[in-house]
């Protein structure tokens, strides 16, 4: 019979494997029907805060509920069984190691900048009941996913991994990587100083747990305070002393430690220790709320994409209005990964501050392909809702198709428009049927009075979808001559251009 | 102080001798040298160094020419695999172009993430009856490539390409950024440029265009296919898309073309997208001469060798004939 910490490390390589195949296998070629956002639907923090954005538990996010019900009973078991980021975290704290163990003792007990992460749920919880979505920039899964998804795969595969066909490159990506390299490196300094200090979803889990049923539980008549339960402590949550329960994250390294067997994993029996309360200052609490209420407006009174169109904010199809979508999206970047084309791109401040990381179109990197609806398909909040090809390109039953933008052409820099030169590679590329980019046959004369006849090109903004493909292909490479902007865009009911938008023939 | 240890900080310094420092100097002396060496030995004029870039050329992958068979093979039919065979029997067979052994790579228009039924790539069926003769005639290595314009791992697969390709034990080749060698094409425009590396591993190659509409050209046919072998800006070749095909035909000799008129895609080319623009023509076509493959095809799209500058200006680089009546082209009907 394998100890519950040989137990507790099975689970760990299996979860942490199953995260690993879960992002390898986000592609076109290896989708094949897995549910490769399972980490981020088993999120009881995605779950909890999207509920108060919008008001629904979306589809997969019921799964948090396997996580979130057994906590109450068990503890706070996630963190290190499952969580792959609190995983990453234990085994570089591990490895990586150079303390001696007198350190390991000091070092994992219990200390009071703990009660930060509380904190930061309270505020990201506040933010959320007001309607503005920023877990996603702390919550560990989205982190991890995002860190893999924009980071760690595109620089392994640098190494010829074979990932990618090309390599795709992000937009501000050494952003992420930092955060995730400063995640990694706090290790050195206090063992899983992320899970320990900063991590919202611990917190939460942390709550969760003050009340569970089982417990690790000291023996106050067998243990003789040698303290030796302290040496590979994962919480950091005192079992040599009243066990902090919110903190303990089930590991069990303690009891296999305990050279008297004072320690064990249930019930409380006779000599049981008690265990301390939930270590935050009510004071405090109420402050980070009120924070959090003053947050909001301020972030809100900043130009953003929702407060006034923007013409690069081009959303990815079946994405929600703009409001709605930042009320959803918790940059996981699953979508970035997907992306066969890599248009899809990790916004910096374009979108204003609430959409940091959140995705956008960058036309110059790749276009949206006509037939392609993966990003939807593996959006773990319905951001992007899951749509079908034909809902996207406007095929029976569907009498639209879903608009991203509109093209433009800028005729400075158009070669038949502005220099005499045959060219329309826009046109050949252009998906729609009929084309939205026709042409109008022209004879021009050049400087030296030299007669071309060329083909003009124009958009016809009722056919145009914004794929951004004439954008993308465009001849005139560093900034192209015809660039889709936002306006058109089906998502938003304001970002018009036309008073009625033509139906397509 | 005698017998006292020295404090760690207070340790002392050994005194030199001569040998010590004829050690030491000669050691630095050495080391200054090989700085000096270094720095005389990667001392340039130039920013940068370069090493010049190995340029590959394509070498001629025709058969010896034989009065014995027709120039070009038109069949028409049902059944796209029967129709394939009979145009590549007319011809001489598929022994006369492949040997046993020989690396074979097809070229079929796979540009675009397009079903079958929507005309825009080569089709399936094509491409797998002709993998499967290349097989038959003991080929070592069938290879399936071409440089798709939209995601080309999306292309192959809903194309059905892919799995035609596997059924028939061929092998799918998709171009990344790497897989592209500078080729010295020796045309007027085309000079230098970037080929898919696969042109230089195979023995025979065989180019399996489709009949399409394109609104530059006026057509998609058989030699503005070999446009799918360029990596590069090559949609900067459209300034001159006539000199570009002409110049790409002259510098790429295949084996053999067949030509897929099954499904022609009339309108809204080269993309397509709309079953609606797609009419039936249920014709296979093997030729010699990509010219007058090409001036015959343009009969689906009726368009006449006069609309397409093309054609005379590859007649005039001697690359085939326009007037493809005058030559030896055979003619059949299968069930």
């Amino acid at each position: 019979m394998p100890g519950l910490r040989a137990i507790r490390r099975i689970y760990a390589i299996f979860f942490f494997a199953l995260f690993l195949f879960f992002i390898f296998s986000t592609d076109f070629q290896h989708l094949k029907g897995y549910e490769v956002s399972f980490f981020l639907e088993i999120d009881p923090l995605t779950a909890l805060a999207g509920l108060l954005t919008s008001y629904t538990l979306y589809k997969g996010l019921a799964l948090s509920l396997i996580i979130i019900i057994p906590t109450l009973f068990l503890g706070r078991f996630f963190c290190s069984w499952v969580c792959p980021l609190g995983i990453l975290n234990q085994w570089l704290s591990h490895f990586a190691n150079k303390r001696r163990p007198f350190e390991e003792y000091k070092i994992n007990s219990y200390r009071s900048i703990y009660r930060i992460k509380y904190y930061i749920l309270a505020l990201l919880l506040v933010l959320s009941a007001f309607g503005m979505l920023q877990i996603g920039l702390l919550d560990p899964i989205a982190l991890i996913y995002r860190s893999f998804n924009i980071s760690i795969l595109p620089a392994f595969d640098k190494f010829d991994a074979g990932i990618y066909l090309n390599d795709p490159l992000f937009n501000g990506g050494i952003f992420i990587s930092a955060l995730f390299l400063l995640i990694i490196l706090a290790n050195r300094f206090l063992t899983r100083f992320w899970c320990r200090v900063l991590c919202p979803l611990g917190a939460l889990l942390g709550v969760c747990s003050q009340w569970s049923l089982l417990r690790i539980h000291r023996d106050v008549e067998k243990c003789t305070d040698c303290s030796k339960c302290l040496q590979f402590c994962q919480g950091g949550c005192d079992p040599d002393n009243e066990l902090r329960v919110s903190e303990c994250h089930v590991c069990m390294n303690c009891i296999e430690q305990c050279p008297e067997t004072a320690l064990h994993y249930g019930l409380a029996k006779e000599n049981s220790s008690v265990s301390k309360p939930l270590d935050v200052g009510k004071r405090r609490l109420v402050e980070t709320m009120v924070a959090g209420g003053v947050l909001y407006p301020m972030l809100r009174s900043s130009i953003s994409a929702h407060a006034s169109p923007a013409p690069t904010v081009i959303r990815p199809p079946g994405s929600l209005a703009e409001e709605e979508f930042l009320a959803r999206c918790i940059k996981c970047a699953a979508c970035m990964r997907v992306c066969p084309t890599n248009v899809l791109q990790p916004a910096l401040l374009e979108t204003g501050f609430e959409g940091l990381w959140t995705p956008i179109l960058i036309n110059r990197q790749g276009y949206c392909e006509h037939h392609c609806v993966l990003c939807g398909q593996v959006c773990p909040t319905a951001a992007i809702r899951p749509i079908s090809i034909e809902e996207k390109i406007g095929q029976k039953p569907f009498d639209e198709p879903i608009r991203l933008g509109t093209a433009f052409f800028d005729r400075g820099r158009c070669l038949p428009w502005a220099m005499q030169t045959p060219c329309i590679v826009c046109e050949e590329v252009c998906p729609t049927t009929p084309k939205a980019i026709w042409y109008r046959p022209t004879k021009v004369k050049d400087r030296h009075g030299k007669i071309t006849l060329v083909k003009q090109p124009f958009v016809e903004p009722a056919t145009c979808i914004g794929c951004g493909i004439c954008e993308n292909k465009c001849p005139v490479t560093d900034k192209a001559a015809i660039r889709v902007t936002s306006v058109g865009e089906s998502r938003s009911k304001n970002n018009r251009m036309l008073l009625e938008e033509k139906k397509v023939i | 102080m005698e017998g006292k240890k020295p404090k760690k900080k207070n340790r002392l310094e050994t005194l030199q001798g001569r040998r010590l420092f004829l050690k030491r100097a000669g050691r630095l002396s050495g080391g200054a040298a090989f700085l000096a060496a270094g720095g005389y030995m990667a001392y340039s004029d130039d920013p940068v160094r370069r090493t010049p870039e190995k340029i590959h050329f394509l070498p001629d992958y025709r058969v010896e020419p034989s009065k014995m068979y027709p120039l070009m093979a038109i069949v028409r039919g049902s059944n796209v695999d029967s129709m394939v065979k009979q145009a590549v029997d007319k011809l001489g067979g598929v022994s006369r172009f492949i040997k046993k052994g020989d690396t074979v790579l097809l070229k079929p228009n796979v540009g675009w993430d397009r079903m079958p039924e929507q005309g825009a790539n080569t089709g399936p069926e094509v491409v797998g009856s002709v993998v499967d003769l290349c097989r038959q005639a003991g080929a070592g290595r069938v290879l399936v490539s071409d440089v798709s314009l939209n995601d080309p791992r999306r292309s192959f697969n809903r194309s059905g390409i892919e799995k035609a390709v596997h059924d028939y034990g061929g092998e799918v080749k998709i171009c990344g950024s790497d897989d592209f060698v500078m080729t010295d094409m020796g045309g007027s425009l085309l000079k230098v440029w970037p080929v898919s590396r696969f042109l230089m591993e195979a023995d025979k190659i065989i180019n399996l265009p489709i009949v399409k509409h394109h609104s530059l050209s006026g057509c998609t046919l058989s030699m503005k296919n070999w446009y799918g072998v360029l990596g590069g800006r090559r949609n900067q070749l459209h300034q001159d898309i006539h000199t570009s095909i002409v110049d790409l035909a002259h510098a790429l000799k295949p084996t053999l073309t067949i030509m897929d008129a099954v499904r022609v895609l009339k309108r809204n080319g080269p993309t397509g997208g709309n079953p609606d623009d797609v009419v039936r023509e249920n014709t296979v076509i093997a030729s010699l001469d990509e010219v007058a493959l090409d001036s015959f095809s343009l009969g689906f799209l009726g368009l006449v060798p006069d609309d397409i500058p093309f054609l005379a200006m590859a007649e005039a680089r001697k690359i085939g004939q326009v007037d493809w009546r005058s030559l030896n082209v055979s003619q059949s009907q299968l069930g």
